[in-house]
């Protein structure tokens, strides 16, 4: 790794390797890929339940009148449509429509906000928040190192969190709850990074082997497993979830990264605004387009993606899906316009692997389709 | 299952069962769980003519494509379909039915350039001691 800094270890660090868990550095975080399985922990998370170490995760606190303002001078989306208690993806434009991040802000309440950032981009993003922060009544705050984060993702995700936080139970999907777990002020939204049902606890890092420990010794008789890292990853790309600093970044547009429904260009002015109307006017180059072999094969990032035998992009984030049986990937292609079935091609090994444009989400949980 | 204390080793972590000019090649239990969840087996083309340490089968995991290494030299005669069928087999049995190729050994003697499961065992020691990734 190119990284030169000591790696950090998150409050379960010990518990990750007394459960058996493999080590990686992941962005400067040393962080489990798997416990026992990869493959294990996918079928646990889409069947029962998955437990995360997300802790790697920021926390940033916007209060005060100037909150809202600030938020939607900064934001994507309009977050004026989430009041107390409910939360909202975005992604954090920079002028030239490009992403500084992507963001889940919740509303605490009236003036309150809590917005949770990636790891690798928790000081750039707080950086950015404070060179914005001038001329609006808000107050920021990085609370990052006080927060630890679990993420509680599958079908029986909610009946597992709802033994440790009866609230949980009537919180609805992008509910954000403020409660004191363990004595200790904590947060719980209806969230994830999987595409199934479940819930992000957010508590402060003295109680987080203790949440951690109670949700595995609670969950286990449902089939709750722990998770690394690689069942996440293979989780949320099949969920067509982007991973910044993978799938986005700060030359990568919102649009681009066909996540257009994030943008609200009636909302008012926002820092991006100009770039991204030019794009929808004018339309995009390259999109991110999902691709599925055809033929067994296992797709990585980096492959180049062959249409009429020219070369349209590269894969960015590639794996096999469980769910598929299938190799999978996203890649901007310089086709935006293609329709989900045309053909191409992959190339692996130096051989190209017959495969097709797909839609995304590659996989739409039977589980959420319930509305749960 | 092969007995793992009779077959010889590859610092690539092939393994080689070699019966007079018979050989089957398959990868340890020990690059099993390195590789994790086997998703995918290529195997070589029977009836092409290998070198030894010659990347001839490529294993791939949720993770990483892994190559493998002819541990001696010849003709590739077999390939283990059900492992082609069915990778997860390679987790399962690293030593039996997740083998994944058998060759006909042209110059057999090459088999004492490998390790035996002792130097093996010795070899993946230090190798957890250079804590390498």
């Amino acid at each position: 790794m190119s990284t030169t800094a000591v790696a950090r270890r998150t409050a379960l660090y010990e518990s990750h390797k007394n459960l058996g868990g493999k080590i990686v550095d992941f962005h400067g975080w040393e962080l489990p890929v798997q416990y026992e399985s990869i493959m294990k922990e996918h079928e646990a998370t889409r069947h029962r339940c998955g437990l995360f170490d997300v802790s790697h995760m920021g926390q940033v606190f916007a209060t005060g009148p100037g909150a809202l303002a600030f938020l939607q001078r900064l934001n994507a989306n309009d977050i004026s449509r989430i009041g107390p208690g409910k939360a909202i993806y975005s992604h954090l434009p920079n002028e030239k429509g490009g992403v500084v991040d992507d963001v889940i802000v919740s509303c605490l309440g009236k003036d309150r906000y809590l917005i949770v950032v990636n790891a690798a981009t928790a000081d750039k993003d707080f950086a950015w928040f404070q060179k914005h922060a001038k001329g609006f009544e808000v107050k920021l705050e990085n609370r990052s190192d006080h927060f630890g984060m679990i993420a509680v993702q599958g079908p029986k995700a909610a009946e597992i969190a709802s033994m440790i936080a009866p609230a949980m139970a009537a919180l609805p999907r992008f509910g954000a709850l403020e409660l004191e777990l363990y004595g200790q002020p904590s947060f719980i939204t209806r969230t994830g990074y999987t595409g199934e049902d479940g819930c992000e606890f957010i508590v402060p890092n003295e109680i987080v082997v203790r949440v951690w420990e109670d949700l595995l010794a609670q969950g286990r008789s449902l089939g709750a497993v722990p998770c690394g890292l690689g069942a996440r990853d293979v989780l949320r790309l099949e969920a067509g979830y982007l991973l910044y600093g993978q799938d986005l970044d700060d030359s990568l547009s919102t649009y681009e990264a066909n996540y257009g429904w994030v943008v609200k260009l009636d909302k008012g002015d926002f820092i991006g605004k100009p770039a991204l109307v030019k794009q929808k006017t004018e339309g995009i180059k390259r999109k991110l387009t999902g691709i599925k072999l055809l033929e067994r094969g296992v797709p990585r990032a980096g492959a180049p993606v062959i249409i009429d035998g020219k070369e349209a992009g590269k894969l960015c984030s590639a794996t096999f899906s469980p769910s598929l049986q299938a190799g999978i990937g996203t890649g901007y292609l310089d086709r935006p316009d293609l329709a989900p079935g045309t053909k191409c091609g992959v190339t692996l090994h130096g051989r190209e692997i017959p495969a097709e444009i797909v839609k995304t989400p590659f996989y739409i949980s039977p589980n959420l389709k319930k509305g749960a | 299952m092969l007995d793992p204390k009779k077959l010889k080793y590859m610092k690539s972590h092939e393994w080689l069962d070699l019966q007079g000019d018979a050989g089957t090649v398959g990868i340890s239990d020990h690059a099993q769980k390195e590789i994790t969840d086997v998703v995918f087996v290529e195997p070589p083309k029977v009836g092409r003519k290998v070198k030894q340490g010659e990347a001839c089968c490529v294993v791939e995991s949720v993770k990483a494509a892994f190559d493998i290494y002819a541990p001696v030299s010849g003709e590739i005669t077999a390939v283990n379909a059900e492992v082609v069928k069915d990778p997860s087999l390679v987790n399962a049995e690293a030593f039996g039915k997740g083998w994944l190729f058998k060759l006909k050994a042209s110059a057999p003697d090459e088999a004492a350039k490998l390790m035996t499961e002792t130097a093996y065992g010795e070899f993946l020691k230090s190798e957890a001691a250079h804590g390498s990734h």
